[in-house]
């Protein structure tokens, strides 16, 4: 099967949808000819001219705001924040109005729309273009909150999402845009809150989002040769979590690690350990550990970041202490 | 429609706004309503001036003082006062009370708890009308408070490059809770700050229902051809308070009877006089018919179920 990068996957299924269904529109800060600041939308414009494909002056607040009253009158628009940590400078359009409208409404208005925005550090862009902020959606119901790892997730996910008629927040790391995977040429769709088992195991159940998979699937690589056998779960989507699968993981390992890059502090993290040690307790021979970001903003300097931010020895490390 | 249709339906909006709001002031002080109330008593002309000059297609956003925009836009006095009482049969089902009233199918994408949230919600209906080449032209209901917001500038810099089919109407009743406007800005006429986008900023007395829904009119049109946004502010008072129990400390019981003397409904009701559209008798006929009406949504609110506590969790998601 063909191999072609995440952001490539990405690509696709923006040009996918917006060829299935005239509605939807992409509209961001230099989305246009320039093709995002990441490039993920790259030659969309070309295609789709000005008006499907929308540049917008630096405006997060008008970018979300419209998007909202756009999908509240029958358009499907995807709108880019260029980094997550700006997020924030179009909070109260994602907490107060996308989040709550329908139930503001009693049920009488659907807002098809996705937020795409890329996570995560890894490029020496300290504290306020490196952050992992998926516990501040998550933390809003009304919200479906989602981070793909591989790039045929990235695309099947993608495509669910702008079909879905609630809001997405969808989670891109930036870190794995120019990493490759197999995806077919065949169209394909992923349903939102279904998590994949990324590798089998039988000792320890390691939860895992966005890069961290990648890691923790070098980890167990790693373990694999001491004999030590781990099963890696990427929930994919956060909201609607897969909770079955995890509890069945953890119910046959007995043991369970979750790894993250944002900082633990009130993490994703937390609400899995506490889903574990609700629904699956009794089976548990280990305390539930967590990896995750260290408590600190993200730093400049590469030995800095590169020590904040989980490793694949961490994981091992922990894997082991479990054992 | 002739022009004497137009201002007695203009009127008798005006008059219901009123009295549906008196009769909330005096359901929320008998503790009948829950919540926070905030009255639109006194700038009647805005959102009856505004609504008359659009389609009922066109969409409007509206504010935490939102039940004059929504009876102005058509609403139901019967679901709007069974939603302030909380109850199953209200518009959003009990789920958003008084600042979230919202019926998409007239075109209100919903009253607003946030100052401010409006304008990038209408501008994105707006961009939604152009690229769905429907026709439709989105009004934003804000205030003089909400002008400060940076909603505002990245909402009228966004319309105003994209020529979106939008108009910003400012209702300038010169308060943002205590904050007099003088103080909370450094212009006199927030139509000024249109110049900053190369849009047309029109002043309007917005005790002048004729003169708001002129002004809307054009700017309407102008939106609806492709010329793009207009900023129109409407100046006005609020007879009440910030919010029902608001003391008030902030201006003097004299500032509040000079507006009552530009009562926007005494003056257009006198005007239609002049012209024979109105006499004594028809303003009874219209008192009462109004009055039943208020009535008529008082009873439907009252009878109306509670919402069962389990639907809380219904309507989340779609």
């Amino acid at each position: 099967m063909r191999e072609i990068t995440y952001a490539e996957a990405i690509r696709e299924a923006l040009r996918e949808e917006m060829k299935r269904d005239e509605r939807v529109y992409i509209i961001g800060e230099d989305v246009g000819r320039f093709g995002g600041c990441f490039g993920v939308t790259k030659g969309l414009w070309e295609e789709f001219g000005d008006d499907r494909v929308k540049d917008t002056p630096i405006s997060e607040t008008a970018i979300i705001g419209s998007s909202v009253g756009a999908a509240a009158t029958g358009m499907r628009p995807v709108a880019e924040i260029m980094f997550c940590d700006f997020m924030g400078v179009a909070m109260d359009e994602i907490t107060n109005q996308a989040a709550k409208m329908r139930y503001m409404f009693g049920g009488k208005v659907k807002l098809p729309m996705v937020i795409r925005t890329p996570v995560g550090g890894g490029l020496c862009a300290a504290a306020q273009h490196s952050q992992s902020l998926e516990a501040w959606f998550t933390h809003l119901p009304g919200l479906k909150v989602v981070m793909p790892s591989t790039p045929y997730d990235a695309k099947g996910l993608l495509k669910a999402s702008i079909r879905d008629d609630n809001p997405v927040i969808f989670l891109e790391h930036k870190m794995l845009y120019g990493v490759k995977g197999t995806v077919p040429e065949e169209e394909y769709v992923i349903p939102l809150g279904v998590a994949d088992v990324k590798r089998e195991g039988r000792d320890v159940t390691i939860i895992a989002t966005s890069l961290m998979v990648y890691k923790s699937l070098e980890a167990a690589k790693l373990l694999e040769k001491e004999g030590i056998s781990v099963e890696v779960v990427d929930p994919r989507t956060l909201y609607p979590l897969d909770e079955e699968k995890i509890i069945n993981s953890v119910k046959k390992t007995h043991r369970a690690i979750v790894v993250h890059e944002a900082v633990e502090r009130n993490g994703f993290g937390g609400e899995i350990v506490a889903i574990i040690m609700e629904k699956a307790f009794e089976y548990l021979d280990a305390p539930v550990k967590r990896v995750c970001g260290k408590n600190t903003p993200i730093p400049f300097s590469p030995p800095l970041e590169r020590f904040v931010i989980p490793q694949v020895e961490d994981i091992v490390n922990a894997v082991k202490s479990l054992l | 429609m002739g022009e004497e249709k137009l201002w007695l339906d203009m009127y008798i909006s005006m008059v219901r706004i009123r009295k549906f709001e008196e009769k909330v002031v005096e359901l929320f002080a008998q503790g009948k309503i829950p919540g926070f109330v905030h009255s639109y008593i006194g700038e009647e002309a805005v959102a009856v001036g505004a609504c008359s000059a659009l389609e009922p297609t066109d969409y409007i956003t509206s504010t935490h003082r939102g039940h004059g925009h929504l009876i102005a836009k058509g609403g139901d006095l019967k679901y709007m006062m069974a939603e302030l009482y909380g109850k199953k049969t209200g518009y959003c089902k009990g789920k958003g009370g008084s600042m979230h009233i919202a019926d998409v199918d007239l075109g209100i994408l919903g009253a607003n708890g946030i100052v401010g949230a409006g304008l990038p919600i209408a501008t994105g209906a707006a961009l939604s009308s152009y690229l769905q080449r429907n026709g439709r032209v989105a009004l934003c209901f804000f205030s003089d408070g909400a002008s400060n917001r940076g909603t505002f500038h990245e909402s009228l810099n966004m319309a105003s490059i994209w020529k979106l089919p939008v108009v910003f109407l400012c209702e300038n009743n010169m308060y943002g809770i205590s904050m007099p406007q003088r103080k909370g800005m450094a212009v006199e006429d927030i139509a000024d700050r249109a110049a900053a986008y190369g849009i047309p900023g029109v002043v309007v007395d917005g005790n002048d229902v004729i003169a708001v829904y002129e002004a809307v009119k054009e700017a309407v049109t102008r939106a609806r051809a492709g010329g793009g946004p207009t900023l129109i502010e409407a100046k006005t008072a609020r007879w009440r308070g910030h919010f029902e129990g608001d003391p008030q400390i902030y201006r003097t019981p004299e500032e509040i009877e000079d507006w009552k003397k530009k009562c926007p409904i005494m003056r257009f009701q006198e005007k239609l006089i002049k012209m024979g559209i109105l006499d004594e008798a028809k303003i009874r006929e219209i008192e009462s018919m109004i009055a039943r009406e208020v009535e008529e949504a008082v009873r439907f609110a009252e009878e109306s179920p509670y919402p069962e506590p389990e639907e809380a969790l219904e309507d989340v998601y779609a």
